[in-house]
């Protein structure tokens, strides 16, 4: 049962939450090998988000394992631990710091040290500036770096979301419906900024839009009610005649 | 590193609130001092210490702020710690009394003389000395909101409940000092002082110089609070604020933040009531009152919280108007101050200095857009014109 830990970067196996009696996740189990990026998809209430809140620390499974990076048990830490640790996350709903500029939330989301005293007397670096000026034009929001983020419409916040991701330079990316409320173009530039980004890091997509799921082209995973549906490439799960009744068919 | 962080605490507005307030601190003694009674200019000893007064309401509104507007904890316990700052200093001044008090005993202050102790209770060592005296003045308001804070904050209490429990403690607090065997002068508090320092405390020039230490104390505070939340500390408090779990997500040990700003925020309320007590002359268990606390979120409110010069403008307009009011119609003052924090509330949600600077950001843009426009159109122009 355990020999996948070592070599994989996430690994569930067994997990179970229960809200007031009802089953949110049911011995959910899957594996995110480093570097891979993977699509989630389910219908409303299968648990996604709540697989995401268990991972980042938000909840705690009732049973089940956890495990991170081969050893390290997420269960037994909380979310600025676990953000340290190296997995980030995008809210289902986009949320950016809205009054602050675009450009002091990426400086905020910045991999640097986190203290008290240090953020204090913490002055902005030569490295630290390139590395913002590179995020603002990885997610196209050079020309808008001092306005009020507020002012952003809600697919440049979700870009912006996306942007705080990466300068916290985290292994694992946790990606919540990323292109829900967007244009098309929209969702094809996003679709080719998360492959960009899964070259360099592991990324797990939550998303309802298929088109977007089959412009990214990777593995798709399946949940519903709380545990894996059917797991494989798109045409392959949506083949599935289980996910047909329980989701597309819909 | 703490010269970067007290230039980044400089910006315009900051220098000019500076700047008034060390020179008030200047021109109402020199006034008060230099000038004769029947001078068109003369400031009267009362009123420089009503001044006084006001100043260390505004530094404990300040206080307020840092917590309220920038962190998004509404403490309604604030006055706990300035009445603990002004207890602090109100011992000191106790003991400064020594065999002058009504009972002549060289050690203990008459109440305890009174209530028949025989001894000091050990609290009460070390208050004969005022660097000691002024330790805790920072120290035990600062120790009870770090004890507090670390509980409330580990446990995720927030908004509402935080509130409530803000409200318990200042409430508890009062009661326990309203006990006389608690040892601090029980319902009367403590009063009767004598001197500060070595100076008779009613001297005019004592006053004076009250007056300008309660100036200097708020602007210090001032440059301090600014440089906190221009640093990148400052931004993260005002992330937790509007999006605690996103800074949470992003790594940031939410708990660490608010129990810092509570701390620093209670010390300073510390010493706003230890500049207090000696310009009012008394310091009893009254201070604790839960509606005390309330008032502050009033002033703060009125004067624009978020904003580090509102809540400071809004403490002494609401207080002067407080002293006005009073003396006319003395019976309505509460009804005049609901009204107020409701009419703020429904016309003025940013307070003053929020919705002035507000204008001030749309004009800018406005002016900005209509540049823009206008440089368009000449280049628009031009093409015509060649034709
Ligand atoms: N904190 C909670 N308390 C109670 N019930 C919860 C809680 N969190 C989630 N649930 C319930 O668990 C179920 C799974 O919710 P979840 O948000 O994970 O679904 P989802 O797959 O993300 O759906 P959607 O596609 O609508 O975002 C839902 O029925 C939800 O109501
Ligand atoms: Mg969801």
């Amino acid at each position: 049962m355990n020999e996948k830990k070592p070599t994989s970067l996430l690994y569930l196996d067994g997990v179970s939450v229960s809200f007031d009696g009802f089953k949110a996740l049911n011995s959910l189990s899957f594996v995110i090998e480093p570097g891979e990026l993977r699509a989630i998809i389910g219908p409303n209430g299968a648990g996604k988000t709540t697989m995401m809140d268990i991972i980042t620390g938000k909840t705690r499974p009732d049973t089940g394992e956890v495990f991170f990076k081969g050893d390290i048990d997420l269960t037994k830490r909380d979310e600025a631990e676990i953000a340290q640790l190296g997995i980030g996350r995008k809210f289902q709903k986009p949320t950016v710091f809205e009054s602050h500029t675009v450009w002091d939330n990426l400086e905020l989301a910045l991999n640097r040290k986190r203290g008290v005293f240090a953020t204090l007397f913490y002055r902005m670096t030569p490295e630290d500036n390139a590395r913002i000026e590179e995020i603002l034009s990885t997610v196209r929001l050079s020309n808008r770096r001092n306005d009020l983020a507020a002012s952003l419409s809600h697919g440049q916040k979700q870009w912006l979301e996306i942007g705080m991701l990466l300068a916290q330079e985290p292994e694992l990316l946790l990606v919540d419906e990323p292109v829900a409320g967007m244009t098309d173009a929209e969702t094809a530039e996003t679709a080719i900024l998360l492959k960009e980004i899964a070259r360099t890091r592991s990324v797990v997509v939550v998303e309802h839009d298929m088109g977007f799921i089959r412009d990214l082209g990777v593995k798709v995973t399946c949940l519903a009610e709380g545990s894996v549906l059917a797991e494989g490439s798109i045409d392959f799960v949506s083949a599935d005649q289980k996910v047909i009744e329980n989701y597309l068919g819909r | 590193m703490i010269t970067s962080f007290l230039l980044k605490s400089f910006d315009r507005t900051i220098v000019i609130a500076v700047a008034v307030i060390l020179g008030l601190a200047l021109i109402v003694p020199a006034l008060n001092l230099l000038t004769a009674p029947d001078h068109p200019l003369h400031v009267p000893t009362y009123l420089v210490s009503l001044f006084g007064k006001y100043l260390t309401y505004a530094l404990l509104a300040l206080a307020l702020d840092l917590v309220w507007g920038f962190c998004g904890i509404l403490s309604l316990g604030h006055a706990a710690f300035f009445a603990l700052g002004g207890y602090a200093m109100g011992m000191y001044l106790m003991r400064q009394i020594g065999a002058r008090g009504s009972y002549g005993n060289p050690l203990l202050p008459d109440f305890m003389v009174f209530l028949n102790w025989k001894e000091l209770p050990w609290f009460w060592y070390g208050f004969d000395m005022f660097w000691f005296a002024a330790l805790m003045v920072v120290l035990v308001p600062g120790m009870l909101a770090f004890v507090f804070g670390w509980f409330a904050f580990r446990s995720r209490v927030n908004g509402v409940y935080l509130s409530i429990i803000t409200q318990a403690m200042t409430f508890a607090l009062l009661l326990a000092f309203f006990r006389n065997d608690m040892g601090f002068g029980g319902n009367n508090g403590l009063t009767d002082f004598k001197d500060i320092l070595g100076f008779n405390i009613q001297a005019q020039g004592t006053r004076a110089a009250l007056f300008a230490a309660s100036a200097v104390a708020l602007a210090l505070s001032l440059i301090l609070t600014s440089g906190m939340v221009r640093s990148k500390y400052g931004k993260i408090l005002v992330g937790v604020r509007d999006a605690e779990s996103r800074t949470r997500f992003l790594g940031y040990r939410v708990e660490h933040f608010k129990l810092f700003a509570f701390t620093i925020s209670a010390m300073m309320a510390g010493v706003a009531g230890a500049l207090y007590v000696p310009q009012v002359g008394i310091i009893n268990p009254g201070e604790f009152d839960p509606a005390n606390s309330i008032e502050v979120v009033i002033w703060t409110a009125v004067g624009g919280r978020g904003t580090l010069i509102g809540p400071i403008i809004g403490a002494v307009l609401v207080n002067g108007g407080k002293s006005v009011f009073t003396a006319a119609f003395p019976e309505f003052w509460l009804f005049a101050l609901g009204g107020l924090f409701v009419l703020v509330t429904l016309f003025l949600p940013k307070g003053i200095v929020g919705t002035l600077q507000g204008w001030r950001a749309r004009r800018k843009e406005y002016r900005k857009a209509a540049a823009d426009e206008a440089a368009r159109g000449q280049t628009a122009a031009e093409p015509v014109a060649a034709e």
